[in-house]
Protein backbone atom coordinates (compact mmCIF):
# COMPACT_ATOMS: atom_id res chain seq x y z
CA UNK A 1 0.00 0.00 0.00
CA UNK A 2 2.86 2.34 0.88
CA UNK A 3 4.43 1.65 -2.52
CA UNK A 4 1.16 2.43 -4.33
CA UNK A 5 0.72 5.61 -2.26
CA UNK A 6 4.17 6.88 -3.25
CA UNK A 7 3.51 6.22 -6.95
CA UNK A 8 0.11 7.93 -6.71
CA UNK A 9 1.60 11.00 -4.99
CA UNK A 10 4.37 11.13 -7.60
CA UNK A 11 1.83 10.80 -10.44
CA UNK A 12 -0.20 13.72 -9.05
CA UNK A 13 2.91 15.86 -8.37
CA UNK A 14 4.27 15.33 -11.89
CA UNK A 15 0.82 16.01 -13.35
CA UNK A 16 0.72 19.48 -11.79
CA UNK A 17 4.37 20.18 -12.72
CA UNK A 18 3.61 19.19 -16.35
CA UNK A 19 1.73 22.50 -16.68
CA UNK A 20 5.13 24.23 -16.83
CA UNK A 21 5.51 22.67 -20.30
CA UNK A 22 1.97 23.55 -21.46
CA UNK A 23 -1.70 22.99 -20.62
CA UNK A 24 -2.26 19.26 -21.18
CA UNK A 25 -4.67 16.39 -20.38
CA UNK A 26 -2.53 15.09 -17.48
CA UNK A 27 -2.55 18.50 -15.80
CA UNK A 28 -6.30 18.91 -16.37
CA UNK A 29 -6.93 15.50 -14.79
CA UNK A 30 -4.85 16.30 -11.67
CA UNK A 31 -6.40 19.77 -11.47
CA UNK A 32 -9.91 18.24 -11.51
CA UNK A 33 -8.90 15.78 -8.77
CA UNK A 34 -7.51 18.70 -6.72
CA UNK A 35 -10.71 20.75 -7.12
CA UNK A 36 -12.93 17.83 -6.09
CA UNK A 37 -10.72 16.81 -3.16
CA UNK A 38 -10.44 20.40 -1.85
CA UNK A 39 -14.21 20.93 -1.91
CA UNK A 40 -14.76 17.54 -0.29
CA UNK A 41 -12.05 18.10 2.31
CA UNK A 42 -13.68 21.33 3.52
CA UNK A 43 -17.14 19.74 3.37
CA UNK A 44 -16.05 16.90 5.68
CA UNK A 45 -14.03 19.16 7.99
CA UNK A 46 -16.89 21.64 8.43
CA UNK A 47 -19.41 18.86 8.91
CA UNK A 48 -17.51 17.25 11.82
CA UNK A 49 -16.08 20.42 13.38
CA UNK A 50 -18.99 22.80 12.95
CA UNK A 51 -22.24 20.87 12.54
CA UNK A 52 -21.48 17.73 14.55
CA UNK A 53 -19.33 19.61 17.09
CA UNK A 54 -21.96 22.25 17.76
CA UNK A 55 -25.25 20.36 17.37
CA UNK A 56 -24.55 16.78 18.40
CA UNK A 57 -22.04 17.18 21.19
CA UNK A 58 -23.73 20.27 22.61
CA UNK A 59 -27.33 19.29 21.77
CA UNK A 60 -30.02 20.43 24.14
CA UNK A 61 -27.69 22.76 26.02
CA UNK A 62 -27.49 25.60 23.55
CA UNK A 63 -30.87 26.06 21.89
CA UNK A 64 -29.77 29.40 20.42
CA UNK A 65 -27.54 27.49 17.97
CA UNK A 66 -30.67 26.48 16.04
CA UNK A 67 -31.10 30.11 14.98
CA UNK A 68 -27.68 29.83 13.36
CA UNK A 69 -28.71 26.53 11.76
CA UNK A 70 -31.89 28.18 10.43
CA UNK A 71 -29.86 31.03 8.94
CA UNK A 72 -27.48 28.46 7.44
CA UNK A 73 -30.39 26.62 5.81
CA UNK A 74 -31.67 29.89 4.39
CA UNK A 75 -28.23 30.36 2.83
CA UNK A 76 -28.63 27.03 0.97
CA UNK A 77 -31.87 28.34 -0.62
CA UNK A 78 -29.64 30.10 -3.15
CA UNK A 79 -29.60 26.75 -4.96
CA UNK A 80 -33.34 27.21 -5.70
CA UNK A 81 -33.59 30.19 -8.09
CA UNK A 82 -37.27 31.04 -7.32
CA UNK A 83 -36.71 31.66 -3.61
CA UNK A 84 -32.99 32.35 -3.85
CA UNK A 85 -33.54 35.95 -2.70
CA UNK A 86 -34.11 34.71 0.89
CA UNK A 87 -30.40 33.83 1.03
CA UNK A 88 -29.80 37.60 1.30
CA UNK A 89 -30.84 37.39 4.98
CA UNK A 90 -28.01 35.14 6.21
CA UNK A 91 -25.66 36.97 3.85
CA UNK A 92 -26.68 40.27 5.48
CA UNK A 93 -26.06 38.68 8.86
CA UNK A 94 -22.53 37.71 7.79
CA UNK A 95 -21.84 41.17 6.30
CA UNK A 96 -23.26 42.97 9.37
CA UNK A 97 -21.34 40.77 11.82
CA UNK A 98 -18.11 41.16 9.86
CA UNK A 99 -18.56 44.94 9.65
CA UNK A 100 -19.27 45.30 13.39
CA UNK A 101 -16.39 43.04 14.36
CA UNK A 102 -13.88 44.55 11.95
CA UNK A 103 -14.88 48.13 12.79
CA UNK A 104 -13.65 47.59 16.33
CA UNK A 105 -10.85 45.08 15.74
CA UNK A 106 -9.19 46.90 12.86
CA UNK A 107 -9.43 50.24 14.63
CA UNK A 108 -7.73 48.70 17.61
CA UNK A 109 -5.15 46.38 16.00
CA UNK A 110 -4.43 47.92 12.58
CA UNK A 111 -4.57 51.58 13.56
CA UNK A 112 -3.99 52.30 17.26
CA UNK A 113 -1.64 49.37 17.99
CA UNK A 114 0.42 50.01 14.84
CA UNK A 115 0.76 53.73 15.57
CA UNK A 116 1.74 52.88 19.14
CA UNK A 117 4.29 50.28 17.96
CA UNK A 118 5.81 52.89 15.63
CA UNK A 119 6.19 55.70 18.19
CA UNK A 120 6.71 53.69 21.38
CA UNK A 121 10.27 52.40 20.66
CA UNK A 122 11.50 55.98 20.14
CA UNK A 123 10.90 56.78 23.80
CA UNK A 124 10.68 53.30 25.32
CA UNK A 125 11.68 52.79 28.96
CA UNK A 126 13.06 49.37 27.99
CA UNK A 127 16.30 51.20 27.05
CA UNK A 128 16.73 52.43 30.63
CA UNK A 129 16.38 55.86 32.20
CA UNK A 130 19.39 57.15 30.22
CA UNK A 131 18.08 55.70 26.95
CA UNK A 132 21.18 53.58 26.37
CA UNK A 133 19.99 51.92 23.13
CA UNK A 134 22.70 51.19 20.55
CA UNK A 135 23.10 53.34 17.42
CA UNK A 136 21.80 50.51 15.19
CA UNK A 137 18.61 50.22 17.25
CA UNK A 138 18.03 53.98 17.24
CA UNK A 139 18.58 54.18 13.48
CA UNK A 140 16.30 51.16 12.92
CA UNK A 141 13.53 52.68 15.03
CA UNK A 142 13.87 56.01 13.19
CA UNK A 143 13.70 54.22 9.81
CA UNK A 144 10.45 52.54 10.91
CA UNK A 145 8.97 55.80 12.22
CA UNK A 146 9.93 57.92 9.20
CA UNK A 147 9.06 55.12 6.75
CA UNK A 148 5.61 54.65 8.24
CA UNK A 149 4.94 58.39 8.39
CA UNK A 150 6.08 59.10 4.82
CA UNK A 151 4.22 56.00 3.56
CA UNK A 152 1.02 57.30 5.12
CA UNK A 153 1.60 60.74 3.60
CA UNK A 154 1.89 59.06 0.17
CA UNK A 155 -1.51 57.38 0.70
CA UNK A 156 -3.16 60.72 1.56
CA UNK A 157 -4.71 61.73 -1.73
CA UNK A 158 -6.98 64.52 -0.48
CA UNK A 159 -4.14 67.00 -0.84
CA UNK A 160 -2.08 67.54 -3.98
CA UNK A 161 1.44 66.10 -3.70
CA UNK A 162 3.31 69.40 -4.05
CA UNK A 163 6.06 71.23 -2.13
CA UNK A 164 7.19 69.77 1.24
CA UNK A 165 4.16 67.45 1.24
CA UNK A 166 5.15 66.22 -2.22
CA UNK A 167 8.77 65.56 -1.17
CA UNK A 168 7.55 63.61 1.88
CA UNK A 169 5.21 61.58 -0.33
CA UNK A 170 8.16 60.94 -2.67
CA UNK A 171 10.12 59.37 0.20
CA UNK A 172 6.94 57.45 1.06
CA UNK A 173 6.76 55.85 -2.39
CA UNK A 174 10.44 54.82 -2.06
CA UNK A 175 9.60 53.04 1.20
CA UNK A 176 6.55 51.40 -0.39
CA UNK A 177 8.67 50.24 -3.35
CA UNK A 178 11.26 48.68 -1.03
CA UNK A 179 8.39 46.97 0.82
CA UNK A 180 6.91 45.57 -2.38
CA UNK A 181 10.32 44.41 -3.60
CA UNK A 182 11.18 42.71 -0.30
CA UNK A 183 7.73 41.10 -0.05
CA UNK A 184 8.03 39.89 -3.63
CA UNK A 185 11.47 38.38 -2.97
CA UNK A 186 10.20 36.72 0.18
CA UNK A 187 7.18 35.24 -1.63
CA UNK A 188 9.31 33.89 -4.49
CA UNK A 189 11.69 32.26 -2.02
CA UNK A 190 8.85 30.64 -0.06
CA UNK A 191 7.35 29.22 -3.26
CA UNK A 192 10.82 28.01 -4.30
CA UNK A 193 11.15 26.31 -0.93
CA UNK A 194 7.86 24.48 -1.58
CA UNK A 195 9.10 23.46 -5.04
CA UNK A 196 12.37 22.16 -3.61
CA UNK A 197 10.26 20.14 -1.15
CA UNK A 198 8.34 18.52 -4.02
CA UNK A 199 11.53 17.78 -5.99
CA UNK A 200 13.02 16.31 -2.80
CA UNK A 201 9.96 14.06 -2.50
CA UNK A 202 10.33 12.87 -6.10
CA UNK A 203 14.09 12.24 -5.90
CA UNK A 204 14.34 10.80 -2.40
CA UNK A 205 10.98 9.31 -1.31
CA UNK A 206 9.82 8.13 -4.74
CA UNK A 207 12.99 7.34 -6.73
CA UNK A 208 15.33 6.84 -3.76
CA UNK A 209 18.11 8.76 -5.53
CA UNK A 210 18.93 10.89 -2.47
CA UNK A 211 19.55 8.95 0.71
CA UNK B 1 -39.20 44.13 1.53
CA UNK B 2 -36.65 41.99 -0.31
CA UNK B 3 -34.09 44.77 0.08
CA UNK B 4 -35.24 46.41 3.35
CA UNK B 5 -35.10 43.30 5.59
CA UNK B 6 -31.47 42.48 4.69
CA UNK B 7 -30.50 46.13 5.37
CA UNK B 8 -32.19 46.00 8.80
CA UNK B 9 -30.45 42.69 9.65
CA UNK B 10 -27.07 44.16 8.63
CA UNK B 11 -27.62 47.28 10.74
CA UNK B 12 -28.82 45.47 13.89
CA UNK B 13 -26.11 42.80 13.81
CA UNK B 14 -23.38 45.36 13.05
CA UNK B 15 -24.45 47.67 15.89
CA UNK B 16 -24.79 44.63 18.20
CA UNK B 17 -21.18 43.63 17.57
CA UNK B 18 -19.98 47.18 18.22
CA UNK B 19 -22.00 47.51 21.47
CA UNK B 20 -20.79 44.19 22.94
CA UNK B 21 -17.22 45.54 22.77
CA UNK B 22 -18.09 48.49 25.01
CA UNK B 23 -20.68 46.85 27.33
CA UNK B 24 -19.39 43.46 28.46
CA UNK B 25 -22.51 42.67 30.54
CA UNK B 26 -25.72 40.70 29.91
CA UNK B 27 -27.41 40.65 27.47
CA UNK B 28 -24.64 42.07 25.29
CA UNK B 29 -22.01 39.64 26.57
CA UNK B 30 -24.25 36.71 25.50
CA UNK B 31 -24.88 38.37 22.16
CA UNK B 32 -21.18 38.23 21.39
CA UNK B 33 -21.08 34.44 21.92
CA UNK B 34 -24.36 33.86 20.12
CA UNK B 35 -23.43 35.97 17.12
CA UNK B 36 -19.98 34.34 16.93
CA UNK B 37 -21.50 30.84 16.88
CA UNK B 38 -24.16 31.83 14.35
CA UNK B 39 -21.45 33.44 12.27
CA UNK B 40 -19.38 30.24 12.17
CA UNK B 41 -22.48 28.11 11.36
CA UNK B 42 -23.61 30.40 8.54
CA UNK B 43 -20.01 30.64 7.27
CA UNK B 44 -19.81 26.82 7.24
CA UNK B 45 -23.11 26.68 5.32
CA UNK B 46 -21.71 29.17 2.80
CA UNK B 47 -18.76 26.86 2.12
CA UNK B 48 -21.10 23.85 1.88
CA UNK B 49 -23.18 25.91 -0.56
CA UNK B 50 -20.05 26.51 -2.62
CA UNK B 51 -19.25 22.77 -2.68
CA UNK B 52 -22.84 21.85 -3.63
CA UNK B 53 -22.83 24.52 -6.31
CA UNK B 54 -19.63 23.05 -7.73
CA UNK B 55 -21.35 19.64 -7.86
CA UNK B 56 -24.42 21.16 -9.54
CA UNK B 57 -22.33 22.91 -12.21
CA UNK B 58 -20.19 19.83 -12.81
CA UNK B 59 -23.25 17.54 -13.03
CA UNK B 60 -24.87 19.90 -15.58
CA UNK B 61 -21.67 19.82 -17.62
CA UNK B 62 -21.65 16.01 -17.60
CA UNK B 63 -25.37 15.65 -18.41
CA UNK B 64 -25.19 18.13 -21.31
CA UNK B 65 -21.91 16.57 -22.52
CA UNK B 66 -20.25 19.99 -22.71
CA UNK B 67 -16.57 20.42 -23.67
CA UNK B 68 -14.21 18.68 -21.18
CA UNK B 69 -17.15 17.00 -19.41
CA UNK B 70 -14.85 14.12 -18.48
CA UNK B 71 -12.92 16.38 -16.11
CA UNK B 72 -16.20 17.47 -14.50
CA UNK B 73 -16.90 13.78 -13.88
CA UNK B 74 -13.47 13.47 -12.19
CA UNK B 75 -14.36 16.46 -9.95
CA UNK B 76 -17.60 14.76 -8.86
CA UNK B 77 -15.87 11.40 -8.33
CA UNK B 78 -13.03 12.83 -6.22
CA UNK B 79 -15.48 14.96 -4.21
CA UNK B 80 -17.71 11.95 -3.47
CA UNK B 81 -14.68 9.76 -2.68
CA UNK B 82 -13.33 12.04 0.06
CA UNK B 83 -16.80 12.96 1.40
CA UNK B 84 -17.96 9.32 1.71
CA UNK B 85 -14.70 8.25 3.33
CA UNK B 86 -14.59 11.32 5.60
CA UNK B 87 -18.18 10.89 6.79
CA UNK B 88 -17.81 7.15 7.31
CA UNK B 89 -14.68 7.62 9.44
CA UNK B 90 -16.60 9.41 12.18
CA UNK B 91 -15.49 12.40 14.22
CA UNK B 92 -11.90 11.07 14.50
CA UNK B 93 -11.48 11.29 10.75
CA UNK B 94 -8.17 13.15 11.05
CA UNK B 95 -6.43 10.57 13.26
CA UNK B 96 -3.26 9.19 11.58
CA UNK B 97 -3.86 5.84 9.95
CA UNK B 98 -7.45 6.48 8.85
CA UNK B 99 -8.43 6.30 5.16
CA UNK B 100 -9.17 10.03 5.22
CA UNK B 101 -5.65 10.67 6.54
CA UNK B 102 -4.27 8.50 3.71
CA UNK B 103 -6.16 10.56 1.12
CA UNK B 104 -4.99 13.76 2.78
CA UNK B 105 -1.30 12.77 2.90
CA UNK B 106 -0.92 11.04 -0.46
CA UNK B 107 -3.35 13.00 -2.63
CA UNK B 108 -4.38 16.35 -1.14
CA UNK B 109 -0.94 17.41 0.19
CA UNK B 110 1.05 16.55 -3.00
CA UNK B 111 -1.55 18.35 -5.14
CA UNK B 112 -1.85 21.51 -3.05
CA UNK B 113 1.90 21.82 -2.31
CA UNK B 114 2.82 21.38 -5.99
CA UNK B 115 0.08 23.76 -7.12
CA UNK B 116 1.51 26.51 -4.88
CA UNK B 117 5.09 25.55 -5.73
CA UNK B 118 4.68 26.09 -9.49
CA UNK B 119 3.43 29.62 -8.75
CA UNK B 120 7.12 30.46 -8.18
CA UNK B 121 7.73 30.05 -11.92
CA UNK B 122 4.76 32.20 -12.91
CA UNK B 123 5.72 34.93 -10.45
CA UNK B 124 9.32 34.82 -11.71
CA UNK B 125 8.25 34.89 -15.38
CA UNK B 126 5.74 37.71 -14.81
CA UNK B 127 8.35 39.74 -12.92
CA UNK B 128 10.90 39.17 -15.67
CA UNK B 129 8.46 40.76 -18.12
CA UNK B 130 7.18 43.51 -15.80
CA UNK B 131 10.30 44.52 -13.83
CA UNK B 132 12.37 47.06 -15.66
CA UNK B 133 14.68 49.56 -13.98
CA UNK B 134 12.89 52.37 -15.84
CA UNK B 135 13.13 54.90 -13.01
CA UNK B 136 14.45 55.26 -9.47
CA UNK B 137 11.33 53.75 -7.80
CA UNK B 138 11.35 50.65 -10.04
CA UNK B 139 15.08 50.23 -9.39
CA UNK B 140 14.48 50.34 -5.62
CA UNK B 141 11.88 47.57 -5.97
CA UNK B 142 14.24 45.47 -8.09
CA UNK B 143 17.23 45.94 -5.76
CA UNK B 144 15.19 45.17 -2.61
CA UNK B 145 13.83 41.96 -4.21
CA UNK B 146 17.33 40.99 -5.39
CA UNK B 147 18.92 41.41 -1.95
CA UNK B 148 16.11 39.60 -0.12
CA UNK B 149 16.19 36.64 -2.55
CA UNK B 150 19.99 36.37 -2.52
CA UNK B 151 20.18 36.90 1.24
CA UNK B 152 17.80 34.00 1.92
CA UNK B 153 19.99 31.34 0.29
CA UNK B 154 23.47 30.06 1.33
CA UNK B 155 25.09 31.33 -1.88
CA UNK B 156 24.34 34.89 -0.69
CA UNK B 157 26.67 34.49 2.27
CA UNK B 158 29.28 32.73 0.14
CA UNK B 159 29.35 35.68 -2.28
CA UNK B 160 29.60 38.22 0.55
CA UNK B 161 31.92 36.09 2.71
CA UNK B 162 34.71 38.70 2.47
CA UNK B 163 32.49 41.24 4.30
CA UNK B 164 32.68 41.52 8.11
CA UNK B 165 30.10 39.70 10.26
CA UNK B 166 26.82 41.63 10.34
CA UNK B 167 27.32 43.17 6.87
CA UNK B 168 26.82 40.06 4.74
CA UNK B 169 23.93 39.60 2.31
CA UNK B 170 21.85 37.56 4.78
CA UNK B 171 22.26 40.36 7.38
CA UNK B 172 21.34 42.98 4.79
CA UNK B 173 18.23 40.95 3.78
CA UNK B 174 17.20 40.65 7.43
CA UNK B 175 17.68 44.40 7.96
CA UNK B 176 15.57 45.22 4.89
CA UNK B 177 12.83 42.84 6.10
CA UNK B 178 12.93 44.15 9.71
CA UNK B 179 13.07 47.91 9.12
CA UNK B 180 12.12 49.51 5.76
CA UNK B 181 9.84 46.57 4.87
CA UNK B 182 8.16 46.74 8.29
CA UNK B 183 7.68 50.50 7.91
CA UNK B 184 6.01 50.11 4.50
CA UNK B 185 3.86 47.21 5.71
CA UNK B 186 2.79 49.28 8.71
CA UNK B 187 1.78 52.23 6.51
CA UNK B 188 -0.21 49.84 4.30
CA UNK B 189 -1.82 48.18 7.35
CA UNK B 190 -2.85 51.52 8.83
CA UNK B 191 -4.28 52.53 5.45
CA UNK B 192 -6.20 49.24 5.20
CA UNK B 193 -7.46 49.72 8.77
CA UNK B 194 -8.77 53.19 8.00
CA UNK B 195 -10.43 51.90 4.82
CA UNK B 196 -12.10 48.99 6.63
CA UNK B 197 -13.37 51.21 9.46
CA UNK B 198 -14.96 53.66 7.02
CA UNK B 199 -16.42 50.89 4.81
CA UNK B 200 -17.82 49.05 7.87
CA UNK B 201 -19.52 52.25 9.02
CA UNK B 202 -21.04 52.71 5.56
CA UNK B 203 -22.31 49.10 5.56
CA UNK B 204 -23.82 49.30 9.05
CA UNK B 205 -25.51 52.62 8.27
CA UNK B 206 -26.93 51.21 5.02
CA UNK B 207 -25.05 53.63 2.74
CA UNK B 208 -23.08 50.79 1.15
CA UNK B 209 -25.57 48.22 -0.22
CA UNK B 210 -23.61 46.26 -2.82
CA UNK B 211 -23.75 43.04 -0.73
CA UNK B 212 -27.53 42.85 -1.31
CA UNK B 213 -26.95 42.69 -5.05
CA UNK B 214 -29.12 43.94 -7.87
CA UNK B 215 -32.73 43.10 -8.69
CA UNK B 216 -35.80 43.43 -6.50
Amino acid sequence: MEHFALWLAAFLTLGIISFLYKDNAWYKLTEAIFVGLSAGYWFVTLFWDNFYGKFWIGKGEHAYLYVGAFLGLLMLLRLIPKIGWISRWPLSFIVGATSGLWLINYFSSNIMKQVQATIFPLFSSQYGAGFDAGAATVIGNLVIFLGTFTGLVYFFFSKEHKGAFGYTAKVGIWVIMITFGASFGYTVMSRMSLFIGRIDFLLSDWLGMIL
Amino acid sequence: MRREIPLIITGIVGVGFVIQYFIPHAPFSYMSDWFSDWFSIVGACAIVLGALNLMKMSAQKVIRKKKDWGYALVIIASFLLIVIIGLSEGKDFRVPGTRFDWLYNYMYIPLSATMFAILAFFVASASYRAFRARNFEATLLLVAAFFVMLGRVPVGDVLSGFMPEGWRLSDLASWVMNYPQSAGQRAIMIGIGLGIVSTSLRVILGIERSHIGGGK
